[in-house]
């Protein structure tokens, strides 16, 4: 293969990832209120086209033309800079996500990854924990009390679940004996039986409780409580400011299903008759689904019981599961 | 290999730092910027002027709490090459491991006696 086909496919594949992950994420904004409404027996937006999907287009036509507002003894610099961290760093781990098997089109072979790093898992990772420095310098550099709070309230909260899906991915690890994420994938083929989360279930629940906390999401969505810190470290942004924030929110929570549905739910591989792309996509959708159905029907945690939870139930657990992992697999 | 995960990586880092500043850019197409009307104070629930200063410090258990996340994500750091050889490292390496994580664990049962981890 020639280089400049190398370069124009890699760009197209960013492009590709790029622009649809956004999609994705402006799409679950309308899905998630819809879901919410029916779940407790609303509508949802209605008005705006058929049942009321070009809501989307509204929000982002009003996010995208709202006033830029910077509030007065905000450090200009580092509260321009904090969005674009929480965005960025959330849209450059999804290079090393490998979405769906790979395909010929007109003779040519497509690798549906960006690029193929043999430690896919940890660039993820840590790529994706970059993130922590988007609220944290929101909060430090808006001025205002709430902000500061909340931002707190991210860095203890995010750091202390790193610890667990860092820790409850090893035992997984230890497994398969590889970091690549096709590596992980193809490990798993052949039916619903060969999935890991049979094998691993305590590491499964782990790893799913800790994605849900790192995303913020409810019900871990202590730093965003707005009944007791306002919007917490968010409270100084408006426009597409905030929106950069909520974008990197719901890419992360795009990544978090896209990794629990290869490392435990079997990830592309083909069930019965039905190709492993579309098991991809049911297997995301259902975990973006359950995102929010756990949003509809949890309340929330204070922070003190996250933090008990954290340091004295799941890390003692993942711990030990690494243990029974070692002792059966030598 | 390694140019091509060059050349991808850096595309994606262009893109994802590009797309955010351009959508950043596009507050330029509404209202501008007006610096004179009380749009521009901080939030506080209506109070004009901030009560105590809005650069309070928080309280010593925050960084406590980064402090822990800093030794056991080390602790972590130094498990996952064990972990991906697990199967060639053999009884060797498990002991090895068992004594690693033994040893955090007690300074974990410190970290819980001494109350560190005590939020009220």
């Amino acid at each position: 293969m020639s280089e400049t086909a190398v370069i124009i496919e890699t760009i197209v594949k960013a492009v590709v990832v790029l622009s649809v992950v956004a999609g994705m994420g402006a799409f679950a904004t309308w899905i998630e209120r819809k879901v919410l409404a029916f779940m407790q027996r609303r509508l949802g937006p209605m008005h705006v086209g058929p049942y009321g999907v070009l809501q989307l287009a509204a929000d982002g036509i009003k996010l995208f033309t709202k006033e830029d507002i910077i509030p007065q003894n905000a450090l200009k610099p580092i509260f321009v800079l904090a969005p674009i961290v929480a965005a960025t760093s959330a849209f450059v781990a999804m290079a090393a996500i490998p979405y769906f098997p790979e395909f010929t089109v007109f003779g040519y072979t497509v690798h549906p990854i960006v690029s193929d790093i043999n430690v896919a898992l940890l660039y993820v990772m840590g790529v994706a924990s970059v993130g922590i420095y988007g609220p944290l310098l929101a909060g430090m550099s808006s001025a205002n009390k709430w902000s500061l709070l909340g931002a707190a309230r991210a860095v203890v909260q995010i750091l202390s679940f790193e610890v667990v899906s860092g820790l409850s991915v090893l035992a997984p690890i230890m497994m398969i004996g590889s970091l690549s994420l096709i590596d992980i994938n193809d490990f798993q083929s052949g039916g619903v039986t060969n999935w890991l989360l049979w094998k691993q279930p305590l590491a499964f629940l782990l790893f799913a409780i800790a994605g849900f906390a790192e995303t913020n999401r409810s019900p871990f969505d202590t730093i965003e409580f707005e009944a007791e810190i306002v919007s917490g470290f968010a409270t100084e942004y408006s426009g597409m400011r905030w929106g950069l924030f909520f974008v990197g929110e719901y890419a992360n929570m795009i990544t978090i299903a896209v990794l629990v549905s290869i490392i435990f739910m079997g990830g592309y591989n083909p069930i019965w008759f039905i190709p492993g792309a579309i098991v991809m996509l049911l297997k995301v959708s259902f975990w973006i689904f359950l995102f929010l159905w756990v949003r509809a029907a949890w309340p929330h945690v204070r922070p003190d019981q996250l933090m008990w939870v954290c340091w004295k139930v799941l890390m003692p657990l993942a711990l030990v599961n690494i243990l029974i992992t070692g002792i059966v697999l030598v | 290999m390694s140019a091509q995960l060059v050349l991808s990586l850096s595309v994606v880092l262009i893109l994802a730092l590009g797309v955010p500043v351009l959508f950043l850019l596009s507050s330029k197409l509404g209202p501008q910027e007006s610096t004179k009307n009380s749009k521009n104070i901080p939030y506080e629930s209506g109070i004009t002027h901030c009560v105590g200063g809005c650069d309070n410090r928080f309280s010593v258990k925050f960084y406590l709490v980064a402090i822990l996340f800093v030794l056991f994500d080390v602790e972590i750091v130094f498990m996952f090459p064990w972990a991906v050889r697990v199967r060639e490292l053999g009884y060797f390496g498990l002991f090895e491991m068992f004594a690693f994580i033994a040893l955090l664990v007690l300074g974990l049962i410190y970290i819980y006696r001494s109350g560190a981890l005590k939020w009220q």
